[in-house]
Parts: structure tokens; sequence; C-alpha cells
């Protein structure tokens, strides 16, 4: 098999604010097979819009990238000159945003926005890149898209916009797209449709994705593997139907738990108790032990990413639903 | 009795430091830019000099008498007839220019400060009330404040002297009418959203009087940004008491605030008599910075919108 | 948009008419004109003739028709000082002041959006917070003191620049204006010798727009910069060039062209103080040496003149900014 499309190995991320230094990304690797969706799951602040950030090379002061590898088709953008890492980007990787609604300039036409892309990776005319943004606009099921193109941000709906932005994404048909929370702030029905599309495209183009997300649900319908950050880490990770069907980690089956469509009805609501810590000055051992239905003396001291199960990684002392634990 | 509060009070004290009070932490916010506590020491000179300006100006440049035209566009440094020296030199009336700038800057001061304090009282009160009536009162009000924004203050100022004749009432007066706008709207930006607060809804409740609504409860909650206007508004104020004064609409010529001593200075200017106009300009420059940095750290420190 | 312009024009004929109102009582009806446009050593029955000859028997109402009456045709009467028609004497100083004003914005843009363009890109860079100090002794610094200092440098120190006057001119623009005043335009900018005496005085009036245009500007890019629209342009791996050319300078522009296009009228307005220290012949020097002598028709009609600027600017803005600003301009179709 070919090499994988993305292997993030060890990458650290740590923002210096003159409170201190927040580590918001430590330590995390995964890997993307060509063609296949990762989703990366946990809740806002647990350093997944940064590692997606990281990838395309856009963290901005006081963030940097600290350590760690970031090897995409066997080069380590990490190490890579800003100009090289510009020819990538929007290029051979993507990204898509949460807000459609600030995603698009406000000032400029679609078809600007639009050329632009095309022509800051390829020389081709303007009329050239007009065609392959139109092809694009009716691609994402955009109707009339010579007309669309004329018109402004404000004149789109926010899922339009979206499909708008997806487009551009698409424009050179990208071996890596890192879509952040893509879907959060449409409509429940829109986001069904986009997830539809961008399932079709990934699967036709080969495209490879990170679907970076605080919704289990999403992840169960679209993704292959799942990786789930707690503070800055990464506490498991495995195939999709597994870690949801039986996941190793107590955190996790907290989130899976407090999706209310998995409740039964009249049940109350499960919650993970207590609040996600302040990435400033974490302190040391794990990091999700205050809130820990598992905790004990060991948890005081940090435990290590490893493989429980063939395929499945966690990092816990006292993993759920091990063979182990279900014999018992 | 007042002595067992006093010694009851003392050992009190040194653990009342601690408590933060907003107006503590609002005293070591504003302390934390040096530029601008060197800016408020600046000016609190500069004020000082101005209050006892006839107390230590070596001469009172106003009184004629004092005055010597044998001394007249002598240079800095120079030792007048009087027997004393002119440190910054003397005007083509024999005038002594550091009196001159002391006794100038309490009346650019005078005029500056009254001006805006007059104003920001007319400005608070309209304000509030277009706030509170709101309806008609507040279109009325507002479209006047629109109305008078949209011209620049020099050409209403200008207006308003053309109508009135020149002298030192009229500028004020003009002063007022430039700036009770920029109170106004900034009071009534603010009142507007405190008025629907629950505080205001229980004074309404309580069927206070208006009058105790407005200026009771009201106002005191209006006061930051109104108290960054002012500040900014004094330096403004100034600013254009010596423009007029230059212009000729301002001050009578035989007691010059600085706009004026710089106007008389201008004719000697070409013939390199600098230090007539040059001084008291540094003098008008130094108070008007120090005050704006005083206004824009205020703006830092009582905007709630950047606290951290 | 036609409604928009339409009902826009109404609005601005009635602040027109207001402020018409506004100085027809602060200049006549104040003090009394009789005092002024009759000759002191008139007697009695001269007097009353002329009181019936100038209409100053007729109630305060009938007066302000006959005065406005009289502006819709151009006469806003005639200057004491020069006898000539006020509007005459107002409208062949105009070219001075508008080249003066237009000078002093271009250089205002040409310093001022680099500069803050720079300070709001580097925002922690030692230039930057020079730059900002700059812009707040710019703000503070007294205007005609500062042309003062210029003309003691530049003119009376080292000599390179002539301290007053408007130098040679050129005539290009000859028009036929309103009825009373054929007025042939005269322009200092066309010549070397009109350049550089325009040079002071501009960069004069220019300096405390150059402060506003850099806190404008820096303000606009700290903000901008933080959109996510900018990250995103980023994302597309377009130049650095073009993020901040394109679609940072863009959003910038709009605030910026429309505070600077306001901002016209009160350099105009300003140039009364510039033109005073430099003796440049314009409106501005006019009606301060109007005020002082207390030539009424000139001080009318200055202030009528300024006024009609005043709204045809704002007027003027407000169409640009929603041509520049798309989400205006569906606003605008739609109301």
């Amino acid at each position: 098999m070919a090499a994988p499309t993305l292997e993030v190995r060890n990458l650290r991320t740590h923002f210096f604010t003159r409170a201190g230094i927040v580590k918001a990304v430590d330590d995390v690797s995964f890997t993307v097979e060509r063609g296949k969706v990762l989703g990366l799951v946990g809740e806002s602040g647990s350093g997944k819009s940064v590692t997606g950030f990281s990838i395309i090379g856009l963290v901005d002061p006081p963030g940097r990238v600290t350590g760690g590898q970031i090897l995409f088709q066997g080069r380590d953008l990490a190490k890579i000159s800003e100009e090289e890492m510009r020819d990538l980007r929007g290029n051979r990787i993507a990204m898509i945003f949460q807000d459609p609604m600030m995603t698009l300039n406000p000032v400029l036409r679609i078809d600007t926005q639009m050329i632009e892309t095309v022509q800051a990776h390829k020389k081709v005319s303007r009329e050239e890149a007009r065609q392959r943004a139109r092809d694009t606009l009716g691609m994402v099921g955009i109707p009339s898209p010579d007309e669309r193109l004329m018109a402004y941000p404000h004149q789109f709906s926010g899922g339009m916009r979206q499909r708008v932005a997806i487009a551009i994404a698409l424009l050179h048909e990208p071996d890596l797209i890192v879509a952040d929370e893509p879907t959060t702030a449409l409509d429940v029905t829109i986001q069904g449709q986009i997830l539809a599309e961008v399932q079709k495209l990934a699967q036709t183009t080969g495209t490879s994705l990170i679907w970076i997300t605080h919704d289990l649900s999403v992840v169960a319908g679209l993704a292959d593997d799942v990786a789930v950050m707690y503070a800055g880490r990464i506490v498991e990770k495995g195939p999709v139907s597994e870690v949801l069907d039986a996941p190793l980690h107590p955190y996790t089956a907290g989130l899976i738990g407090s999706v209310p469509s998995r409740n039964k009805r009249g049940e109350p609501l499960r919650q993970i108790p207590g609040m996600t810590p302040s990435l400033l000055n974490l302190p040391p051992g794990c990091a999700f032990r205050s809130r820990c239905p598992r905790a004990a003396e060991a948890c005081m001291a940090e435990p290590g990413i490893s493989e429980i199960l063939p395929g499945r990684e966690t990092r816990c002392f006292f993993p759920m639903n091990t063979p182990a634990e279900q014999a018992a | 009795m007042s002595q067992a509060v006093m010694n009851g009070a003392a050992p009190a004290a040194p653990r009342k430091d601690k408590v933060e009070t907003p107006f503590r932490r609002f005293v070591s916010e504003f302390a934390e830019s040096k530029v601008a506590m060197g800016g408020l020491i600046v000016f609190t000179i500069i004020a000082l000099v101005a209050i006892f300006a006839s107390w230590i100006a070596p001469q009172n440049p106003y009184d004629l008498a004092q005055l010597d035209i044998m001394d007249g566009r002598m240079e800095p440094g120079t030792v007048g007839g009087a027997g004393f020296t002119f440190w910054l030199g003397t005007d083509d009336q024999g005038r002594d220019m550091l009196s001159g700038i002391m006794y100038g800057l309490r009346i650019s001061l005078i005029v500056g400060a009254g001006s805006a304090l007059i104003a920001c009282v007319v400005g608070a009160t309209l304000g509030l009330l277009a706030a509170y009536a709101g309806k008609k009162t507040d279109t009325v009000i507002m479209r006047l404040v629109d109305l008078q924004l949209s011209f620049p203050s020099i050409l209403v100022a200008l207006m308003i002297l053309a109508f009135l004749g020149k002298g030192i009432m009229n500028v004020v007066i003009a002063l007022v009418i430039v700036e009770w706008a920029y109170y106004a709207r900034t009071v009534r930006g603010t009142a507007l959203v405190e008025r629907r607060r629950e505080y205001i809804e229980a004074a309404q409740c309580l069927a206070l009087p208006t009058h105790r609504i407005l200026f009771r409860h009201l106002l005191p909650n209006c006061l930051p940004p109104l108290i960054v206007v002012a500040t900014m508004q004094v330096a403004r104020a100034i600013a254009l008491e010596a423009t007029l004064s230059f212009l000729g609409l301002g001050v009578p010529i035989t007691e010059p605030s600085l706009g004026l001593l710089i106007a008389n200075g201008y004719e000697y200017m070409l013939s390199g008599k600098y230090w007539i106009s040059f001084y008291p300009g540094i003098a008008l420059l130094v108070t008007i910075v120090s005050i704006n940095l005083v206004g824009d750290q205020l703006r830092d420190v009582l905007n709630p919108r950047l606290k951290k | 948009m036609t409604v928009y312009l339409v009902r826009r024009l109404v609005q601005a004929l009635f602040v027109v008419l207001a402020m018409s109102v506004i100085v027809f009582i602060g200049v006549f009806a104040i003090g009394d004109p009789v005092e002024i446009l009759i000759s002191p050593d008139a007697d009695q029955i001269e007097r009353e003739r002329a009181v019936r000859a100038l209409g100053l028997d007729l109630p305060l109402w009938h007066q302000y028709l006959v005065f406005l009456g009289n502006a819709l045709q151009g006469d806003l009467g005639r200057s004491f000082v020069f006898n000539e028609p006020a509007l005459k004497l107002i409208l062949q100083r105009m070219p001075a002041t508008m080249e003066l004003a237009f000078g002093a914005m271009f250089i205002a843009l040409l310093v001022g959006l680099p500069l803050g363009l720079y300070a709001g890109l580097r925002p922690n860079s030692p230039a930057s917070k020079t730059i900002m100090a700059g812009s707040i002794l710019g703000f503070s610094l007294p205007t005609f003191w500062v042309g003062l200092m210029l003309i003691m440098v530049f003119a009376v120190q080292l000599g390179w620049l002539p301290s007053t006057g408007r130098g040679e001119t050129c005539s290009v623009l000859g028009f036929v204006g309103l009825q009373p005043c054929n007025v042939g335009l005269q322009w200092s900018w066309l010549t070397g010798d009109g350049i550089a005496h325009m040079m002071m005085p501009a960069i004069n009036l220019a300096l405390f727009k150059i402060s506003l245009v850099i806190r404008l500007t820096r303000a606009g890019v700290r903000e901008t910069m933080l959109m996510d629209y900018v990250k995103f342009a980023r994302a597309k791996g377009l130049s650095p060039a073009r993020v901040t050319f394109v679609h940072v300078f863009k959003n910038i522009l709009i605030p910026v062209v429309t505070v600077v296009g306001l901002e016209l009228g009160s350099t105009i307005a300003f140039s009364v103080v510039t033109e005073s220290v430099f003796a440049w012949p314009g409106m501005g020097k006019l009606i301060i040496d109007s005020i002082n002598v207390l030539d009424r028709p000139v001080i009318v009609a200055y202030l009528m003149i300024i006024v009609l600027m005043f709204i045809a600017i704002n007027l003027i803005v407000d169409l640009t900014y929603s041509m520049l600003d798309p989400r205006v301009r569906l606003e605008t179709k739609g109301a």
C-alpha cells in the first residue's frame, strides 16, 4: 500500500501568551490514508482546530508549532519554507472553515474569490479559471453557476456559502481537505445534504479528509477512523464503528453517553461532570482524572498512548471494554 | 469620642488598602501606562503654574505699567530694564514671554475647561433627556446633534462669532455650542443601554421622581464614557480657543491667551525673531498632548469592550 | 437607487433651507443692519428711504423670503468692502481653497495609508510604535503654530520654499458661471512656482488628516486581519501581497474613503487657519477678513456656499460608499 496522505507524529503547538504557555496541541499523532475520512472529535478548546491549522501552516503568533512532524505524502510540512507551504495550501491541501458567513470576503465577488484561487496555483487564463470555477460550483450542487459567479457573498444563504467554500477547496482537486466544523453553523437538513455530498466527492476523487467536529453523530455517519482529543492530546483513536460501540477511554464513553439520541426516552441525560481544564499550566498526570469515574492513584502520572487492541489506541491506565474487562 | 474613632480607624487603614474597590482598580490600571502617568504629572504641573501664575511669574504681563517698550523683542536670556532676566525673551511690547505664557495658560485653561464643563452639563442633560423621554424629544435633540456634528467645529465656531462678534465670553459660548453635541451623543448612547437595565425599572416601580431617576440613577452609570469625552473635549476646546484667538476672533489683545501670543509673534517670525511665537506654541502643544495622553489611557481603562 | 437618491436630495434640500434660516436670522436679525448698511452721516429721511429700499421695514418672514428669492437667483448681496457681488468674490477664491484642500487630502492619503497599513500589519514593531506616537502628536499639534514653524524653518532659515501667497497661477478652465460672475479659474498646481507655494500650506493642512488616516487604516487592518475570510484567503494559498492588498485593503478602503470624503468638508473649513497663516488668497482668508470688518453679505455668502458644499459632499460620499460596499448597495436597492 502507498504511503498515507498524511502522517502526523508527536505534533506540539504551543501558544506563548503573557499569562504563560498554552499547550493547545501536545504530542498528537495520527495517520490519514488516501481517500479515507478521519473524524477529529473533541469539546471546544480541546485543540482540534489548532491541529487543523497546524497542518495547513496557519497558526498565528503567539502560537507556534514547537515540535513533531507533519508528513504530507512523505514531506515534513513543519520543516518546509513558507513559500513551499503556500504552494501546497489551497492546492494540495485545502481547508474549509466553520462559519460560512465569515469565510467569504464580503466585498469581493464570488468569481474573483474563485479565480484568484485557481490562478494562485495554475498558470491559466482568466477564462479558463472561470470555466474551472463554474464547473466546480456545479459539482457542489449550486444551480445556475454562471449567474452565481457574479454575485456577492451576502446574496447567498449560509448553506450556499458553505457550498461555495467547499467548491473553492475543491478547485485544485486536493489530496487532503481539513474541514473545521463546516456544518456546525448550518441547519440540520442542510448539514445532511452537505455531508452526503462531501462523502461522495471524497470517494470519487480519492481525497483524504480530516473532519473536525464536536458532534459524534456526524462522525458516525461520515468517518472511517476517529481520534478523540481532550486538553490538547489524543485520548483515543481507532475505527469509527469500534470506538463508538466499545470505547476504551472513559472520556469517549462520556461523550457517547451525552449524545441525546443515544439515551433512552425518559432516562435522564448523562453528562460528564466538571469542566474542561484550562490548558494554561495544566497539572501533570492524566488531564481527565478530575472528571473521570475510574480515576485512581496511578492517574497522577501521565499515561502514554498505547495500542490496547489491534488498531485501537488509548491514553488511559484503566481502559474500558477490554476483552479482560468484558470477561470479568 | 473623635479621638477614639481615630484610634480605632488607624489600625484598620493598612488592611483597607488590600480591598479592591472599583476606584483603586481604576487607579492601578491607569497607572499601568507610564506615558499616561507622565501626561498626568505634566498636566498637573501646567495647571499649578497656571493657577499660581500671579505669584510665580516675574511680571504681570497684563499690567501695562510694568511693561517697558524699550524691552521689546529681546532675545531669550537678556536682562531687561526692570532688572530680571527674560529667559524666553520678550514680545514687541516688552512683555516677558515666560510671564505671558503663564498668564496665557491660565486664560487658555479657564476657557477650555470652563466651556467643556458647561457643554458637559448641557449636553449630558439633553442626552439623558433624549434617551429617557424617547420619541419626539429624542428625535428633535438627535437631529440637532447630527446636523451640528456634520459641520466641523471651526466652522460652527466661526459662524457663531460672525453672529455674536469677538470677545472672550462669545468664544466660550461658541465653544459650548460646538461641544455640547458630543456629550449629548455619548450620554444618549450609554443611557439607552442603561435604561433597559433592571435597576431603572426598579426605580420606576418605586415611583421616584423623573429628575431623581435621571440624575441619581441613570447619570452615574453613564459617567465612564462621559469622562473620556470630557477629557478629550478639554484638549479640543483649548486648541480651538487658541486657533480662534490666533485668527483675531478670540480674547482681547490686552490679555493675550496662548493663541494670541503666537499670533503676535507672526510678523516678527519672518525677521528671525522666532521666540515670540515658538515658546507659547510649545506650551500649548505640551498642554494638549498631556491631556490627550491622559484621555487615551482613560479610554482604554474605562472602555468595557477592551477589558480582558 | 433612484428612490434613495430622491429621498436624499429632499433631505438635503431641507437642511439647506434650515441653514438659510439660521444664517439669515444670525447675520441679519442679530444686530441692527441699518447701522451697517447705511452710512452713519445719513439724515433721518435718507435713512427711512434706505430702510424701505432695502426692505427692512417688512416683517422678518417677508424679509427672509426676499433674501431667499434673491439667493435663488444667485444674488447674496454686495460686499461693503470690495463693492462687488459677494458670491463672485467667494467663487473667485474658491479654486485656491479647493486646490489646497485636495492637495492636503492627497498628501494625507499618500502618507497615511502606507504608514497605517504598516502599523496595522506589524503592530508591535518599534517603527509602528513611532508611527502611532507621531499620530498622537499630529492630533495635538495646533495647526496654525505648525504653519508658523514651517515658515520659520523652510522659508526663513533654510530659504527653500516661499512663505506666503499663491505664486504663479495658470488659467485653464475659463468658464461662465452663474449670471453675475464670469470666473476664469486660476490654478497654482499647474506651475512649478505654484507648487512650491502650495507645498507648505498643503502639508500644514494635511497634518491632522495624516494622523486620522493612519489611525483609521491601522485599526481597520488589525480588525480585518482577524477575520475568517483573511485566514481563508491565506488557506487558499494566495500570496501575502494579494491577501494584504486585495482582501484586507479593499475592506479597509470603505471606512477610510468614507471618512476621508467626509473630511474634505472639514479640510475646506480648516483651511481658514492655514490660509491665514500662509496668506493664501482663498475663501478662508476672505471670511476671516470679512468677519473682522463685519462685511456681512460676504459672511452670508460664504456660509451658504459652505453649507451647500457640505451637503453635496455628504451626498457624494454616501453614494460612493454604496458603490464600494455591495451590502449597502443591496439595501438601498431594496429601499
